[in-house]
């Protein structure tokens, strides 16, 4: 028989977000709440003067967290369901699995994407040239975390184990580093410590597209090829080292 | 795991029994692909379940150990994403995932939440999924644990449906359900397989083949090769061979003393391999 690629993609993508989009409605407020509740108390906390900021900073923690949740998703399937050891025995291999699991997610964020292309559109102002650069910046990062996410999965054991992960990460990789504000506010000793997290360079490029921060040329590249090499870098640990097969 | 050999032929059941933790799911896991082995070698229709996984997975299924319909899908959606995963396209795999659930009439409950279904429900469902598949060797971890009598015998005749052309590996608890399904049955013990075979060649280990159940506490043999057994409810086992039942029998009929004559069960059989022939010896 034939095998379709696409419908393998599209069946996780049915499972872990259109299926429950339409059978827990519930969840789609769920994911616009936390960008739009920290994005309410930056703005609100600056008097409205970092909203801009703040709203392009959503963008890139919705990526984040998608990226992240997949984890969570991942772990639930494979360890309570056994979902995913059904799909190990089946044609579909982990390419297909994690990118249907990753569009999932960004399905699944759609109506948050929405509104915040909507604030964007309205505050932050990009050119064509900063909306594509912008666009490529949350490929990015996405993508690092799906990397991350589907790792964290493979090898977490049960659900606590995945929700430990997720305590750790979300406020490491988009509530502390310099995502929803300038990191010029961070105070100059402590400035170094958020470049451990490679969503201060996201932020930063995304900024400078819009005039938030100024980048010279050398940083926006330095930037973009931190950015690029801890993609890869964990793009090839999830590929290399993620259990798709128990040992 | 250590020390075990053996090959199946297509179609037909197989069951894999054995005491908790004796290394069945270990093996169904291995086999399904689902498992990379330390060591050894194991192969389907002459693929290495190592090296050429990704071709064995084209034609297996499997419903693991534990494993639950997703709560917030339902039947039909969870038949027509199974088999998206295996590649067939969205509307060719809701065709026939309705198509399956009417033939086991399960067309009612397709559109209800799988959460909502009993605990037998939810299993046909799972067994549903792989069933309606194109899958030709189909693995069941322990489908049917926990589950009542009746919820049982209904999967045992959607197993018994798919075996005419498929071939299914199934491990159970239940002896009476290997007993009843399997064409051949490999009996797992602390990680070996102990013994390996149809239900004919598993009795031929037995030193006596046949059981006769009298209705008489102080029921003895005299002169008659076998084994009595004076058991707690007042009956009285006796373990023969195949010659001395006619006599055993012979001599019970004039004095009107009930009987049963079968040949030893798998339970019997089981018991003398694992714990070392209480019975039957």
């Amino acid at each position: 028989m034939i095998r379709h690629r696409g419908s393998q993609i599209y069946a996780s993508i049915l499972v872990n977000s259109l299926y429950a989009m339409v059978n827990y409605p519930i969840m789609l407020i769920n994911t616009l709440l936390a960008p739009l509740s920290i994005l309410a108390v930056v703005t609100f906390a600056s008097h409205g003067t970092l909203l801009p900021v703040a709203a392009e900073g959503a963008l890139i923690m919705n990526m984040v967290t998608s990226g992240t949740a997949m984890q969570g998703d991942l772990s639930h399937l494979k360890n309570d369901m056994r979902l995913q050891d059904m799909v190990v025995s089946s044609p579909t291999g982990p390419g297909s699995y994690v990118v249907g699991m990753a569009l999932s997610q960004i399905v699944y964020s759609v109506p948050t994407i929405s509104l915040l292309i909507i604030f964007n559109i309205l505050f932050v102002h990009l050119s064509v040239v900063g909306a594509f650069v912008l666009f490529l910046d949350m490929a990015a990062i996405f993508t690092f975390a799906v990397s991350l996410g589907f790792f964290l999965s493979t090898i977490s054991t049960d659900i606590i184990q995945t929700w430990a992960f997720s305590g750790i990460l979300a406020p490491i990789l988009t509530t502390i580093p310099p995502v929803y504000y300038p990191i010029s506010y961070i105070p100059l000793p402590y400035r170094y410590l958020a470049y451990i997290s490679p969503t201060t360079y996201a932020a930063q490029i995304a900024q400078s597209q819009a005039g938030f921060t100024v980048l010279t040329l050398t940083q926006t590249f330095e930037y973009w090829i931190i950015l690029i090499a801890i993609t890869v870098v964990f793009g090839y640990i999830a590929l290399k080292r993620s259990r798709w097969r128990d040992v | 795991m250590r020390e075990i050999t053996f090959s199946l032929n297509h179609n037909g059941i197989f069951s894999l029994i054995g005491e908790n933790g004796a290394g069945k799911t270990t093996l169904v896991r291995i086999l399904s692909t689902q498992l990379m082995p330390t060591s050894g070698s194991a192969s389907i229709d002459g693929l290495d379940v190592v090296t050429q996984a990704s071709q064995i997975r084209e034609n297996i299924a499997a419903v693991p150990q534990e494993a639950r319909a997703v709560p917030w899908m339902t039947p039909l959606q969870t038949i027509t994403s199974y088999l998206m995963y295996r590649g067939y396209t969205h509307s060719d795999s809701r065709a026939i995932a309705r198509d399956t659930l009417r033939k086991l009439g399960m067309e009612r409950i397709e559109e209800q939440k799988n959460r909502n279904l009993s605990g037998g429900q939810k299993r046909k469902v799972l067994v549903a999924t792989i069933l309606s598949s194109e899958a030709e060797l189909i693995f069941l971890d322990e489908p049917s644990t926990g589950l009542d009598y009746l919820s049982r015998k209904e999967l045992w005749s959607m197993f018994t449906s798919m075996k005419k052309e498929r071939s299914i590996v199934l491990t159970t608890h239940y002896l009476e359900e290997a007993e009843e399904l399997a064409d051949t049955i490999g009996m797992l013990f602390q990680g070996k397989l102990a013994a390996f075979g149809t239900m004919h060649d598993l009795r031929k280990l037995m030193k006596y083949p046949y059981s006769i159940k009298v209705s008489a506490p102080d029921f003895e043999l005299n002169n008659i090769a076998g084994k009595v057994i004076h058991l707690p409810d007042g009956l009285t086992q006796i373990f023969t061979f195949e010659t001395e039942v006619f006599d055993i029998v012979n001599s019970l009929i004039p004095k009107k003393i009930n009987f049963t004559v079968q040949e030893v069960s798998l339970n019997t059989i089981f018991e003398n391999i694992v714990y070392g022939g209480k019975n039957n010896d």
